[in-house]
């Protein structure tokens, strides 16, 4: 896949002297970044980087206490909640953006009560009011894709950490999203587990996917990003593509995290 | 033993039967309504809210049932504000004055119930509904009140039981549910054994039902706790 880094299109997401501080912890001390429509962006860092945080300010999880994210084009309004914080100023248009924006969690966050495809349909069905039918054939479409259609009436604890980590993948991909957002998504996994998931994430990465990925995985940083982001301390350390950092890193920090 | 008389008292006491039910099925349902209320004041985080819900909480739960069922149809209509004002066709009717006594006492103990299965509800799900763009009452009418619902009902069959039992204090204050019934043929008859042993028995049978359907719906609402085995594992056309 060749990324194609015109200029002149709107980024799928942009992100902008971004700030997050928890108590007196400065966690994000003014990110800028983008992911252009395709790019697979892999975010690394050691635990407390602040990777993470970045990911959640995207689409709200955490608000920012400064900054912009800009999805597709649309910043997310933010009003000041005085002392340095931000809150939400829209909640409406944080809903719909978050619509559009497909979250993988390192949890799986399934919904326990819900059938693997009861919790695939769940947002298109009720989020975006689209047809039973549609969402069901749609469905049915996208666990055969990550491979679990056999899966589709097992409950959530029924499943190992591999195939639940699959359906979630399958139940973000359902809301058809802009951008897919990974926040560790093979670290709660038993090693022999994590290939499945990097299997289905390579294919989404090859379909022309946006992803934004925080991961421990270095493998898939190297092959499969089209870019890779590197924070340190809350702030981007070093950045450029896999192939340039990872042989030739600028950063002494970062040429000691990839060789361990 | 005489049969025929406990046949009889049977009978009387079974006529009784739906009053009963009536009573503790209207405060159950209207009391949820009201405990959900203030379970939610408690965790809104809204500092008058909670303090609200738990001052409440603490009266109701504080003082005994008997005597809240006394103030409220003795107590109130001493008042000729009170005997003035619209309320009055309600709170001069002793049924509905047991029902609202009823249900509120109910109310403080559900609350607690209810609080206690909202919070086992794991934030991650919650934090995936939102992911999802679920407003904040879609992800508490579709994740968080599911999730806590099954987690509070083994607690909350307790507190139905105890309502069907407290409907008996609703007889001191005239109304001819099964013990109020029993009572009064007791005054005309002096067998109160025969006449209590058939009163405890009705309850006994009315709450060996309410257990059985709280069972059933605790089944039926939990399959993901159960082992898959009886679950159709066979994919659809679609698949493979």
């Amino acid at each position: 896949m060749t990324t194609s880094t015109n200029p002149t299109i709107t980024p799928a997401i942009s992100v902008r002297g971004l700030r997050k501080s928890f108590g007196p912890v400065e966690v994000l001390k003014g990110i800028d970044m983008e992911a252009r429509e395709g790019e697979v962006v892999s975010i690394l860092g050691s635990s407390g980087s602040g990777k993470s945080t970045m990911l959640r300010c995207i689409n709200m999880l955490e608000t920012p206490d400064a900054g912009d994210v800009t999805v597709a084009g649309e910043t997310i309004r933010l009003k000041s909640a005085g002392a340095g914080k931000s809150r939400l100023a829209d909640r409406k248009q944080v809903e719909r953006i978050r619509s559009e924006l497909g979250m993988v969690f390192q949890s799986f966050n399934l919904w326990s009560h819900k059938t693997v495809l009861e919790n695939v349909m769940e947002a298109p069905l009720h989020v975006q009011k689209r047809s039973r039918v549609e969402c069901l054939e749609e469905a049915e479409a996208l666990l055969v894709k990550v491979g679990i259609a056999d899966k589709r009436n097992h409950y959530p604890a029924h499943l190992s950490g591999g195939q639940q980590q699959r359906a979630a993948i399958a139940r973000a991909l359902a809301m058809r999203p802009k951008v897919m957002l990974f926040d560790e998504p093979t670290s709660a996994l038993d090693p022999e587990l994590v290939g499945e998931v990097l299997r289905v994430m390579r294919a989404l990465a090859d379909e022309g996917r946006t992803m934004l990925v925080v991961t421990h995985e270095m493998g898939f940083a190297r092959d499969v990003s089209s870019r890779v982001i590197f924070l340190h301390q809350g702030a981007i350390e070093e950045q450029g593509q896999p192939q340039d950092i990872f042989t030739n890193a600028q950063s002494e920090r970062f040429r000691k995290f990839i060789s361990g | 033993m005489d049969l025929p008389f406990l046949y009889e008292t049977f009978l009387s006491l079974v006529a009784a039967v739906p009053l009963t039910l009536q009573l503790a099925a209207s405060a159950i349902v209207l009391g949820a309504f009201l405990a959900l209320g203030l379970a939610l004041c408690r965790l809104s985080g809204i500092l008058p809210l909670d303090w609200f819900a738990r001052t409440y909480i603490f009266v109701f739960r504080g003082t005994p049932l008997l005597v809240q069922i006394f103030l409220i149809y003795y107590g109130l209509g001493q008042f000729r504000e009170v005997r003035q004002s619209m309320f009055w066709v309600v709170l001069r009717d002793p049924y509905w004055c047991a029902v609202i006594a009823l249900m509120l006492n109910t109310a403080a103990y559900s609350a607690e119930i209810i609080r206690g299965g909202l919070l086992s509800v794991p934030f991650g799900q919650i934090e995936a509904a939102r992911a999802c763009g679920m407003s904040r009452l879609m992800t508490f009418r579709r994740i968080t009140l599911p999730l806590a619902i099954r987690q509070a009902l083994p607690g909350y069959s307790n507190e139905m039981i105890s309502m069907v039992k407290a409907t008996s204090l609703a007889s001191i204050i005239t109304i001819m549910e099964v013990t109020g019934v029993a009572a009064k043929i007791i005054s005309e008859t002096y067998r109160a054994i025969e006449v209590f042993v058939v009163a405890g028995a009705i309850y006994l049978a009315i709450n060996f039902i309410l257990t059985r359907l709280v069972a059933l719906a605790e089944y039926q609402l939990s399959p993901h706790l159960r082992q898959p085995a009886a679950l159709p594992s066979t994919p659809t056309g679609a698949a493979r």
